[in-house]
């Protein structure tokens, strides 16, 4: 049994101009310390996931179908309060923006050693301790005597590796973090990524790690999926989809990012856009873009088939 | 999303607020009944020959010897409140549009220009506002009235009390304005497509006028929906403490003010309807100020 | 269009031959806080040097890059380069002439424009896409009448793969990427030979990216463009540089042909940002990230600005600036290269 699963999520945003789905049965499993990358453009509904999984979906978002079972246990369906201690508990959150997790108003040690004293009992001075060994761990210098200022005396880069180690601190089994390094300078960027990794590895954690950043996921992640207009286009070991995406869709990805090993003459395009969510075309929803369309495409909507060593919602692999 | 939905998302959203639908529809009858006051009032209070003494304090209907040509009664003179009020309503809708219109011209010339051009003359220009603002706005508008009344000739005063008034009341009010629109222009001067028209020279006239105004004009007919209240509540309290417009043009403020006389002889209804007109009035538009302010505001939704 | 020669791609930046000139610029912002203040709490002025003793030159039809990280002074060159800033230090030559009394010239200010990073900000929200592309057509009075105008519009409209009809449409009606075609049908409508690009991609999703890049490629073919790019990107850097200028807290820290550089990274933060950048050829790498975090513009380090998190730094670094040293094509400020300990 996989920590979390996944089954046909489904989200909805009611709209008066009609409901608005922005994530198609969505189905995908994280192993236990696993590290699965979700790639995906803008709008893909990849944060989306993220977001729905641990029921933070912005109102009048909901969950319009589907399962998400976690440890075996169903939590789409968690009321308020139980869904807050699990968070905090046994799914760590790491966002974009470090601001958003924590609180200008206290020092970070209070908000360490209060994220660790609810979820388990320890006097203050223990829990003193333990946070000054958690940003040593997480690479803040001097952690003794800054475990005493205010988030807005931190850099960015130190600002994530804070958030890094209260999403870590009470021991979670899951982080799920969404876009961790997309506002953090590439140097930044690189320590912030080795250092996520690192920890999660110590301590056995798996990662939903959420990106539009493909560098990133090849580095970190064990296996990837990649989203498109609110469905799973391909997901599989991460070599595999880089090196021989089986879906027309990753396939274009990978080769519109420029290399740095050498030089091209002309980059490999994907012409036009993703479908905004009210304007999803019939079928396929790559079929409009996909240069290998064919008819069977345009009218039939491909669930996840086996491809060799990846599973890809394509026609291309039905063998039927 | 949101911006590609603006318009008609607006008009959705008045569609559903009944608080916006109820202060427009009352807005707009009282609009209706004072535009169109000498059409459709039952007496006309401006011409004196039809006067008659006889007619006085009449009581409004409800009451005994009420008489259904005069629905609020009558006044000491034998004038109809109601046929008063609807023509004392042109007079003070007109006073509050025109001196909120001035107040947007100038405050909106002085708020691009301080952002626009920043520095010392921003600087300047926002102490000024800042001054100006510590003032109760109707002081601002009571002393602005008495000076220029007190320059002009005796004999011109009663003709020109109007453009006084005017001029009186939107002075009080520009600082909001203009503080608003810098606050905007700050944001959209340093945006690119601002700098694209720097680029390839474009004059900072042009700049401010064809770029920037069309995208901080937005929230001045929010501060302009509520200052047009503000501006009516203000005309009424100057026609009322006398310094206002003349007898021959009674306002709201002006019938309040003669009502208030018989106010303890028993006649209430004389001070009481425009009163309540002017509250009325000042509640429908302030409603639908606040209706669109919330409505423009995306944090709000 | 003046129909520019071909040079030589990666040419020297001493040849006869340039568009766009910067000699020893520096631009500081004064970022001390309001005079009153000051006074009551007896603090000096503070100057942020964005940039600092900056020198480079760009050959026509050739694209010249700057690469660096936040705060490093890139975008304010670029805003120094088409006048929008003017230099605090220094000379910005635009065809040989310093660049006020070239831009106060109509027939050499329209052959400079620029595009911007974010897509929305860069198109004015309240006009239709027509407008916003005629704008320059009209400022320069390259067309009159409405119906050459339109027509001019149509036909860049149609250089940038939209169509004429698109016109009709408002900013908030196209998708970032289309945007981004819109803002360089406007600054093609000039009738440029020099292009500013300030991040063009930096806000796109990758397959966007590449169309933009795809057509900014096919445009310098076609038209003969000179191409000022400002990325924090080094693989979208390579993609497009003939030469490359790497900065770092307001100087270019390594300068010289872009396959040089790429090829053999001599100053120590060019190294360090090519191992920092995650890679899709490198799957599962682990890797030993350079630790430290990026000063403050306001207080750099003395010395060499980059010696707290420099491998090779030494007593020297930290007192001394080090000058460009040149080997081959490529030009250094590192005293580790010119000691030669960095091998």
């Amino acid at each position: 049994m996989a920590l979390l699963e996944v089954q046909d999520l489904t989200v909805e945003f009611p709209g008066r101009r009609g409901t608005l789905r922005a994530l198609d049965k969505v189905s995908f499993n994280i192993e236990a310390g696993e590290i699965l990358g979700v790639v995906g453009e803008s709008g893909a509904g990849k944060s989306l996931t993220g977001a729905a999984i641990v029921g933070l979906l912005e109102r009048p978002g909901r969950i319009a179908g589907g399962q998400v079972r976690f440890d075996g246990q169903r939590i789409d369906n968690l009321p308020p309060e139980p869904m807050r201690r699990l968070r905090g508990r046994r799914i760590g959150m790491i966002f974009q923006d470090p601001l958003t997790t924590l609180n200008p108003l206290y020092t970070i040690g209070r908000q360490l050693t209060e994220t660790m004293q609810t979820h388990a009992r320890l006097s203050d001075a223990e829990a003193r301790t333990k946070a000054i060994g958690w940003l040593d761990r997480v690479g803040i210098p001097a952690a003794a005597h800054r475990i005493d200022a205010y988030p807005h005396e931190f850099s960015g880069g130190q600002r994530q590796r804070v958030v890094i180690a209260l999403a870590l601190c009470a021991d979670p089994v899951l982080v799920i973090a969404d876009e961790p390094t997309t506002a953090l300078d590439v140097s930044i960027q690189a320590q912030i990524i080795t250092l996520l990794k690192d920890l999660t590895r110590d301590h056995g954690t798996a990662v939903m790690l959420v990106t539009h950043d493909m560098g990133v996921i090849a580095e970190t992640a064990d296996r990837v999926a990649v989203m498109y207009a609110g469905r799973i286009a391909e997901i599989g070991p991460v070599a595999a989809v880089i090196r021989h995406p089986a879906h027309p869709y990753s396939d274009g990805l990978m080769a519109s990012i420029p290399s740095l090993e050498h030089r091209v003459d002309r980059l490999r395009q994907i012409d036009g856009a993703m479908p905004r969510l009210d304007a999803i075309p019939n079928g396929c929803r790559f079929n409009p873009r996909c240069p290998r369309v064919f008819d069977r495409c345009r009218q039939e909507q491909p669930e996840l088939l086996d491809a060799g060593a990846t599973r890809a919602a394509c026609w291309l692999h039905a063998h039927d | 999303m949101l911006a590609r939905t603006w318009n008609s998302d607006l008009a959705y959203n008045f569609r559903t607020s009944p608080v916006a639908l109820a202060s427009a529809a009352l807005a707009l009858i009282l609009i209706v009944a004072a535009a169109f006051a000498p059409w459709i009032a039952p007496h006309d209070p401006t011409d004196v020959a039809s006067l008659s003494l006889m007619d006085s304090f009449k009581p409004p209907l409800g009451m005994a010897d009420a008489e259904w040509s005069n629905p609020f009664g009558t006044d000491n003179q034998g004038r109809d409140v109601l046929s008063a009020i609807m023509f004392g309503m042109r007079i003070s809708l007109l006073v509050g549009f025109l001196s909120v219109l001035f107040a947007i011209v100038v405050g909106v010339a002085i708020g691009l220009l301080a952002g626009y051009a920043g520095g010392i003359i921003d600087t300047l220009l926002m102490r000024v506002a800042d001054v100006q603002l510590t003032f109760p706005s109707i002081l601002t508008a009571l002393l602005t009235d008495g000076v220029i009344t007190a320059a002009l000739p005796r004999t011109m005063r009663e003709g020109l009390q109007i453009y006084v008034i005017i001029f009186a009341i939107g002075i009080s009010l520009w600082p909001n304005f203009a503080r608003t629109v810098r606050g905007s222009t700050l944001v959209e001067r340093n945006k690119d497509y601002v700098m694209a028209a720097r680029v390839i020279g474009v004059p900072s006239w042009r700049i401010m006028l064809s770029h920037v105004l069309p995208n901080v004009i937005g929230p001045v007919m929010v501060i302009g929906t509520l200052g047009l209240g503000l501006a009516i509540i203000a005309e009424a309290t100057l026609s009322f403490l006398g310094v206002g417009l003349p007898p021959t043009q009674p306002s709201l403020g002006t019938l309040i003010r003669f009502g208030n006389d018989f106010l303890f002889s028993g006649q209430w209804w004389i001070t009481v309807f425009p009163g309540l007109t002017l509250i009325l009035m000042v509640l429908a538009i302030n409603l639908l100020g606040d209706w669109l302010r919330d409505a423009l505001n995306p944090r709000l939704r | 269009m003046p129909a520019q020669p071909e040079p030589p791609v990666g040419c020297m930046p001493m040849t006869k031959l340039k568009v766009l000139e910067a000699v020893a610029v520096s631009h500081y912002f004064d970022v001390s806080r309001p005079f009153l203040q000051r006074v009551f709490t007896r603090e000096p002025r503070r100057m942020l040097r964005a940039v600092d003793d900056v020198s480079f030159a760009i050959a026509p039809g050739t694209t010249f890059a700057l690469v660096g990280e936040s705060g490093c002074g890139k975008s304010t060159i670029a805003r120094l380069a088409v006048g929008l800033y003017a230099a605090t230090d220094g000379d910005i030559l635009f065809e040989n002439q310093p660049l006020s009394s070239a831009r106060a010239q109509p027939a050499l200010r329209r052959r400079m424009n620029m595009i911007f990073q974010d897509p929305y900000a860069s198109l004015n929200p309240r006009w239709r896409v027509t407008d916003i592309v005629a704008e320059p057509i009209r400022a320069f009075k390259l067309a009159t009448g409405s119906a050459d105008i339109q027509a001019r519009v149509g036909a860049l409209l149609a250089q940038v793969s939209l169509t004429p009809r698109d016109g009709e449409k408002y900013p908030h009606e196209f998708s970032g990427g289309q945007r981004q075609r819109i803002s360089i049908a406007r600054a093609l409508a000039s009738e440029p030979d020099f292009l500013v690009c300030d991040e063009p991609t930096s806000a796109l999703d990758v397959s966007v990216q590449a169309q933009i890049l795809n057509l900014m490629r096919d445009l310098q073919q076609r038209l003969g463009l000179t191409y000022l790019f400002i990325s924090h990107n080094l693989a979208v850097v390579r993609h497009m540089a003939d030469r490359l200028g790497v900065m770092y807290l307001g100087r270019i820290v390594e300068q010289g042909p872009a396959e040089a550089i790429f090829r053999a990274p001599r100053h120590p933060y060019t190294r360090l940002l090519l191992d920092a950048i995650p890679d899709l050829e490198q799957v599962g790498r682990a890797r030993t990230p350079v630790g430290g975090e990026l000063p403050s513009p306001i207080a750099p380090p003395p010395g060499c600005a980059f010696h707290p998190r420099c491998p090779l730094a030494n007593a020297r670094c930290r007192v001394e600036k080090p000058a460009h040293t040149t080997a081959g094509d490529v030009q250094v400020a590192c005293h580790a290269v010119a000691e030669g300990r960095d091998a």
